[in-house]
């Protein structure tokens, strides 16, 4: 490891995202004397273990932020940056649109790159780095449009790719010798060897999988949901807890002016209790069963046709009737029993 | 030295973490802050961000479906 003298050590801000190449290329830049610090965006999209971990079936995974453990390996500071209300314009216009799924990558790097460039500057840090790797993802790491984050981020030659610099053209800390380039990497493809070895070689086990994605955008179940929730509403927008409640429960749109939001386990069932106040809510009295959120306005016998719906849901799915409570969402109860609705009448078209 | 409290509550992780990170920012060395979240998650977050930069969890238990967390600020 080279060390540079305290007074002129240079610093450097790492986009870190809880995988694996964020963690080398900061670890790349701890061994070259540089001091790193984290920097992790949270747009309210980021696949959390606590998110499934709602969910009783995940409770035996382990339950960590992985931004938080990449951190803690390397021994550095991690600033977790909340931009959901900033990230709606990314996600609503991307200028360079969208990937298979709802995912504005390449907007979406170029605005967590300008984000790191502004809070570089008012840190009075020297330069960035990223976990990129040339030619690695379709969208936001295309040989091609590396150029494309440097130029529409602002950050210019001061964002660093420890992971394949030496493919691309020298930047201001290698030009002035900031970071040796013959210690960085050439790394290109999806080939994910080279990034296991070296891994290995720095003995990090355990690291989050390059499989499982970070961000629910990309996930086509979780894009339908969100798309029909701009279609219900008419208008392209959100708020964070709409986009929490598209990860839970089952969703279900019997009719265009209303959605049900019905719990799997009781695990979703604590965390929807959450939003009683925010929803009309149906709940089963006879038998164990389902918290359902109502999203919309119903008359009672919509009220009552909805509540057979998350009967089907209940223990009470095989009775002649089941009692059902339903409070609107100005406080107002009704109570009346229901026949459970039969599968075969519940439409595959109204899952969402 | 001051004692504050955090309504962590009904959030889920990373938000407790960065709620108690921007409550942090704002106190000074040797106050104390009791975090309160319902995100389990959060029995194990906020101690690796404490421990990452430097604050010291003093006590950390779970209460019915809520997880409390007490923090003393360091530097």
């Amino acid at each position: 490891m080279s060390q540079q003298p305290k007074s002129k050590q240079k610093r450097a801000v790492a986009l870190i995202s809880g995988g694996l190449d964020s963690l080398l290329a900061a670890k790349l830049m701890l061994d070259q004397g540089i001091h790193v610090e984290g920097i992790n965006f949270y747009t309210g999209f980021c696949v959390e273990g606590h998110t499934h971990a709602i969910r009783k079936k995940d409770k035996a995974k382990p339950k960590r932020n992985n931004a938080l453990w990449s951190a803690e390996q390397l021994g550095i500071k991690l600033h977790i940056i909340d931009i959901i209300d900033e990230y709606k314009d990314v996600l609503i216009n991307p200028k360079h649109g969208y990937g298979a799924n709802m995912n504005p990558c390449l907007d979406c790097k170029i605005f967590m790159v300008s984000k790191a460039k502004q809070w570089m500057e008012e840190n009075g840090f020297d330069f960035i780095i990223t976990g990129e790797v040339m030619g690695q993802r379709p969208m936001s790491q295309r040989k091609d449009l590396l150029p494309v984050v440097v130029r529409e981020s602002g950050a210019d030659d001061r964002l660093l790719r420890p992971l394949c610099a030496k493919n691309l053209a020298a930047t201001l800390p290698e030009r002035e010798g900031w970071v040796n380039r013959e210690d960085l990497k050439d790394f290109s493809g999806r080939n994910r060897k080279p990034q296991m070895a070296l891994a290995a070689e720095y003995k990090f086990e355990d690291y989050a999988t390059p499989a499982g994605g970070c961000c629910f955008l990309t996930d086509e179940n979780y894009s339908k949901k969100l798309v029909d929730l701009w279609q219900a509403r008419n208008k392209k927008d959100y708020e964070l807890d709409d986009i929490m409640l598209l990860k839970v429960g089952r969703h279900l749109r019997p009719q265009p002016h209303y959605k049900l939001i019905v719990s799997r386990e009781d695990g979703e069932n604590k965390f929807l209790k959450g939003y009683k106040k925010q929803f009309s809510t149906i709940e089963i009295k006879s038998h164990n069963g389902p918290l359902t959120l109502v999203d919309g306005k119903l008359s009672d016998e919509e009220f009552r046709f909805a509540s057979r719906i998350a009967a089907r849901f209940s223990q009470g799915r095989d009775a002649e009737s089941v009692t059902i409570k339903v409070t609107r969402q100005n406080g107002e109860e009704l109570s009346f029993d229901i026949s459970p609705m039969p599968v075969s009448e519940i439409k595959q078209e109204w899952y969402i | 030295m001051s004692h504050y409290t955090l309504d962590a509550r009904n959030s889920l992780c990373p938000m407790p973490v960065i709620k108690t990170q921007n409550k942090i920012a704002e106190l000074l060395v040797g106050d104390t802050v009791e975090v309160t979240c319902t995100d389990p998650g959060a029995l194990n977050d906020i101690p690796a961000w404490c421990r990452i930069n430097g604050h010291s969890i003093k006590e950390s238990y779970e209460n019915g479906d809520e997880v409390v967390i007490v923090i003393q600020v360091e530097n």
